[in-house]
């Protein structure tokens, strides 16, 4: 028989509080040491690429933004769901803490891939697929965000936003594949080195330690966001009184 | 709903009525139908204003400039999709009187299509010649505006649903439906594109259709989920 206690704990904003409290030290921990490994094995180590000099480092925060600016949104579409089917609360916080930090890598990814594009492309911007792509995904975390704002009541904020979420999920891969097309109509395929299938192992080891590492980043930063977001909820609840002291 | 006590409606009768009742009250509000066309007319008046108004340039941004101005149209018409029904209190015995919401929720959204989209299909014509786009072009621009507006009243569909109890419709509306309608315009605007140019329409149309029918399948399932939430 399966033990399903585990989920309904998942239900307990005291039990979720301090599970996210214990998770965020090791999370932190890990974070640190990866990203650290990385961003120094790939800035000091790693040889500079043949093609594009010392430029190519920019890839070691410019790819893991990109993977987490995807993990954050369907993070939040998973939990904005979970919290629609079983009425969840806790569900709907992760979404909550979910948006800005995805956001917020969406924003890296694209300042990183604007910023490494003026030397190797000679413009700030191209309409490049993966690029408009990412823009509009800016645009659906903003939308979401004003949308959760917009609301007075805490409850229906959740709920219409989770809908919002999902129906979003839906509509990325429609919109991953126009822009697609869209983009291998207007311009012939564009100079992206990125898809050059072997890397040697001195530069790949850091990009993966640093994929690694800011999937724990921002695991931390969820457990951060997530118990601020309970705090925030259950501002009047009793069990609050034996978890923070009151200054 | 028509309904004697004990007596149940069918639920075909319950969205016509529905549908009827929708038209007629476009008809009895004519402004709401012809605004967004009017709107629609001048937005496409500006860009010879503003810019050099060459045959060349206008063929060249004739597709862009129909698109865009036929989306940020229906954009306007989105708002009075179900706003007066909540103010007034009929969505909340359209979702109490025990016919399925996502049905009549469809049913709104076809008569929406029809009071909204097509005055905007039947107006491009005018636009489009005045921009000299080809006569050859103009009844596929018109098949893949009429596919695209359907798909922005479905999506769009489910926006208004969810702004209804917000304290702010308008722009935030546009700020949730625009990311989500880029596909149609993509489509649209490239298949019209194609064809001004001679060539055939290709998948633009297709794809548009696809779109179509996968948001007429889902969006009224979505938007009535979201009406739920703002009542309850």
């Amino acid at each position: 028989m399966t033990d399903w206690t585990w989920f309904h704990r998942l239900a307990s904003p005291p039990y979720v509080y301090r599970t996210a409290a214990r998770l965020q030290t090791w999370f932190t921990a890990l974070a640190g040491l990866l990203v650290g490994y990385g961003l120094f094995a790939g800035l000091f180590v790693a040889p500079p690429d043949y093609q594009q000099g010392d430029a190519f480092r920019i890839i070691y925060i410019h790819a893991p933004s990109a993977w987490l600016s995807m993990m954050c949104y369907s993070t939040m579409a998973i939990a904005a769901g979970v919290g629609l089917i079983w009425r969840m609360k806790i569900a709907h916080a992760v979404a909550a803490a979910s948006a800005p930090i995805g956001a917020s890598f969406t924003f890296l990814a694209l300042l990183t891939g604007s910023l490494w594009g003026r030397p190797m492309w000679g413009t700030w911007w191209v309409w490049d697929a993966r690029l408009t792509s990412e823009l509009i995904l800016l645009f659906l975390y903003l939308g979401y965000m004003a949308l959760r704002t917009s609301f007075d009541d805490r409850t229906r904020a959740d709920r219409a936003s989770a809908v919002l979420a999902i129906v979003g999920v839906i509509n990325l891969p429609i919109i991953h594949f126009s822009v697609y097309w869209w983009n291998s109509l207007h311009q012939g395929s564009t100079v992206m080195k990125f898809d050059k299938p072997s890397m040697p192992a001195s530069m790949l080891w850091p990009l993966l330690a640093c994929l690694l590492g800011f999937s724990f980043l921002y695991a931390a930063l969820l457990c951060v966001r997530l118990r601020a977001e309970i705090l925030l909820r259950e501002r009047n609840a009793s069990w609050l009184a034996g978890v923070v002291e009151l200054r | 709903m028509k309904a004697q006590s004990g007596q149940t409606v069918s639920f075909s009768s319950a969205c016509a009525t529905l549908a009827l009742r929708d038209v007629r009250l476009a008809v009895r509000r004519l402004g709401q139908v012809v605004q967004p066309v009017v709107f629609f007319l001048m937005v496409t008046t500006l860009f010879p204003l503003a810019l050099n108004p060459q045959p060349s340039l206008m063929r060249e941004i004739a597709p862009g400039v129909l698109w865009v101005a036929a989306l940020l149209a229906s954009m306007l018409a989105l708002d009075s999709f179900f706003r007066s029904d909540f103010d007034d209190g009929t969505l909340e015995q359209l979702v109490i009187c025990g016919q399925p919401l996502s049905a009549l929720v469809a049913s709104r959204m076809l008569v929406h299509w029809l009071i909204i989209g097509m005055p905007l299909v039947l107006a491009s014509p005018l636009v489009a010649l005045a921009l000299y786009v080809p006569l050859a072009a103009v009844p596929s621009l018109m098949l893949s505006l009429l596919l695209g507006t359907g798909v922005l009243m479905f999506v769009g569909a489910i926006g208004a649903a969810l702004t209804l109890a917000s304290r702010r419709g308008g722009v935030l509306l546009s700020l949730l439906i625009l990311p989500l309608v880029m596909p149609a315009l993509i489509f649209g605007a490239r298949s019209t594109d194609l064809v001004i140019h001679g060539e055939p329409a290709g998948g633009g149309i297709w794809l548009l259709a696809a779109m179509l029918v996968l948001s007429l399948t889902f969006a009224p399932l979505a938007a009535a989920a979201a009406i739920r939430i703002c009542l309850e």
